[in-house]
């Protein structure tokens, strides 16, 4: 035990505090730092973390079995990218990936099948609502045993789970353009595809994006959690549960950090998209200056 | 209410039909195998019956995971260890606790958020942030590492589901604290109010709505961070044992009621919080 070192950790940790209190009194002119501001004392304040948490770890002298410190899973990191990249492989470019485009493309197809009639949606907006709520994430075991080990059980998993938020919220968008808009499309003599396609569909696109992004969380915990059920040895799910058994902790930390950083981009891609398409909303608009 | 009821027992029945057709679809090749061993013809409508009738089916027919579930709540004892009631209460204490340390975590949290500039801008973007990350997978290992520090038992599933359920309350109880809008807390700095009033009488009870709405997501995700918390410790006792157990051995009639009973605890739960909701605001005069 080092107290000199846990205790430049949290003086570290304090200044850094300090200094984010001081910066986040300051109202910066112009966008560009203001931008800045709102980057950096977050970043501050997440470096502040590791240091601290560094610190306290070498420090304290905490076992690393328990918690290794930042440092050591950065090593650990960098010294087995390469079952690093056959895990994300293996649960995120295929399990999760096919998985989320076939659950939300099939959850999208089939709102606009039901669009027609109102008496279907009445019966499955509230079942999906309920569907939403509960944990899916129990029927992986019964995936496992229809589709086997493989990635394709996990994607089974990832499609049951992204297919309700998709729908519902589907349903729900393709309601949202106000009477008066279409009527509009009537007077234009407008088809139902043309109403659709030109009206309905645009005004349906941030409802539609919200469910994507909330699948694209739902859709990598479905693969990884579906993983400890039983997995060939490789995956995500598979080192994080199997690391822990052998008490591998750095390497589970590797794994993670993979996640956050596969589930942030993905996330972050979805936003993008969305941005794009709805170029035209309100909240986007806002963004840009 | 009839007009909505019948859409809605539509899409049941139908679910259900589709089911037990799916039972016979899939539990069909097992039964013709059988018979093709005992050299037997088998009838159509022997195949039909029998696929439903079968100890360890593909996809259990619906009656067989409900007489399960009537065999393990109703007529076993609650102490039982084949009781779903006994690891059915194990996960709801659980999810419970931790739903309650998360929760009030969660509002301690946003109201410093709130109040402190500094940790509004340092903390907010990592609580946003750690929404889109799958926080689900460190499950095991804080189940493993605690277990090591001599922790076990309901604390660590807990932990588990308190750190699931905190992340909605805080982004729903900073949107419902910062809703009062300019003029309302003008007219509180005219009366002169401290902000542990402005608190007190303004910001929290118009975040109420907001703390309910996250709520309700946050009792659903306790409650998946409880089973998924019940897998690494090898299957002891709880849904997620369960679960676990069930798919070892190849009991899928037993993984199906586990299921259904997790999802009964889940909407039981939702629909409490809601009631619950809505008792509130009546009371508070904000009911719609």
């Amino acid at each position: 035990m080092s107290w000199g070192v846990v205790l430049g950790a949290i003086g570290f940790w304090l200044a850094a505090w300090a200094l984010n209190a001081w910066l986040a009194q300051r109202t910066p002119k112009g966008a560009a730092a203001r931008r800045a501001q709102r980057l950096v004392v977050p970043a501050i304040f997440g470096l502040s973390l590791l240091v601290l948490w560094e610190g306290i770890t070498r420090g304290a002298n905490v076992p690393t079995v328990l918690l290794p410190p930042p440092s050591m899973i950065g090593e650990r990191f960098a010294a087995s990218t390469g079952i690093l990249w056959a895990d994300f492989k293996q649960t995120f470019l295929q399990a999760v990936l096919i998985g989320y485009a076939l659950g939300c493309g099939s959850a999208f197809l089939v709102a606009i099948a039901i669009d027609r009639s109102p008496f279907l949606q009445r019966g499955l907006l509230p079942v999906g609502n309920l569907i939403s709520a509960l944990p899916i994430i129990g029927i992986a075991p019964i995936m496992v045993m229809w589709f086997g080990f493989d990635w394709p059980s996990k994607a089974a998993v990832v499609v049951v789970m992204t297919f309700f938020p998709t729908l519902v919220n589907t349903v729900q968008g393709l309601q949202a353009a106000e009477t008066m808009q279409r009527d509009l499309m009537h007077t234009y003599a407008a088809s139902y595809w043309q109403t659709l396609f030109k009206l309905r569909l645009p005004a349906a696109a941030p409802f539609i994006f919200n469910a994507l992004k909330i699948c694209s969380t739902l859709a990598l915990i479905g693969a990884i959690v579906a993983e400890f059920f039983g997995t060939p040895i490789v995956g995500m799910g598979f080192r994080i549960s199997t690391g822990v058994g052998r008490m591998d902790i750095d390497l589970v930390w590797a794994e993670i950090a993979v996640a956050a950083v596969a589930g942030s981009a993905f996330y972050g891609v979805v936003v993008l998209i969305e941005r794009a398409v709805t170029f035209w909303h309100p909240s986007v608009r806002g963004q840009r200056d | 209410m009839i007009a909505r009821a019948l859409p809605v027992a539509t899409v049941v029945a139908t679910i259900l039909v589709l089911w037990y057709l799916f039972a016979v679809i899939l539990n069909a090749p097992w039964e013709r195998d059988q018979a093709a061993r005992a050299g037997a013809q088998i009838t159509t409508s022997q195949l039909i019956a029998n696929t439903m009738a079968q100890k360890r089916p593909v996809l259990p027919a619906p009656h067989q995971v409900v007489v399960e579930i009537w065999n393990t709540t109703a007529l076993k004892k609650i102490t039982s260890k084949r009781s779903l009631v006994f690891h059915g209460w194990i996960t709801l204490s659980s999810t419970l606790l931790g739903f309650a340390i998360g929760t009030v975590m969660g509002v301690l949290l946003a109201v410093g958020i709130v109040h402190n500039r500094a940790m509004e801008m340092s903390v907010m973007p990592w609580v946003v942030a750690s929404q889109t990350i799958p926080i689900l997978a460190i499950a095991p290992m804080i189940i493993v590492v605690l277990n090591a520090v001599g922790l076990s038992g309901l604390l660590p599933k807990a932990l588990i589901s308190a750190y699931l359920s905190f992340f909605p309350v805080v982004v729903g109880m900073v949107k419902g604290l910062t809703s009062p809008d300019v003029l309302q807390l003008d007219l509180m700095r005219t009366y002169g109010a401290s902000r542990r009033q402005t608190l007190w009488k303004l910001r929290w009870p118009s975040s109420v709505p907001y703390l309910f709405t996250s709520m309700k997501v946050a009792v659903a995700a306790s409650l998946v961070g409880a089973i998924v918390g019940e897998l690494p410790t090898g299957a002891v006792a709880g849904l997620g044992a369960r679960l676990l157990a069930g798919s070892y051995y190849g009991q899928t009639i037993q993984i199906w009621s586990a299921l259904f009973a997790a999802a009964a605890l889940a909407a039981t739960l939702v629909a409490l919080v809601g009631l619950a909701n809505r008792i509130v605001l009546r009371r508070m005069g904000m009911a719609r």
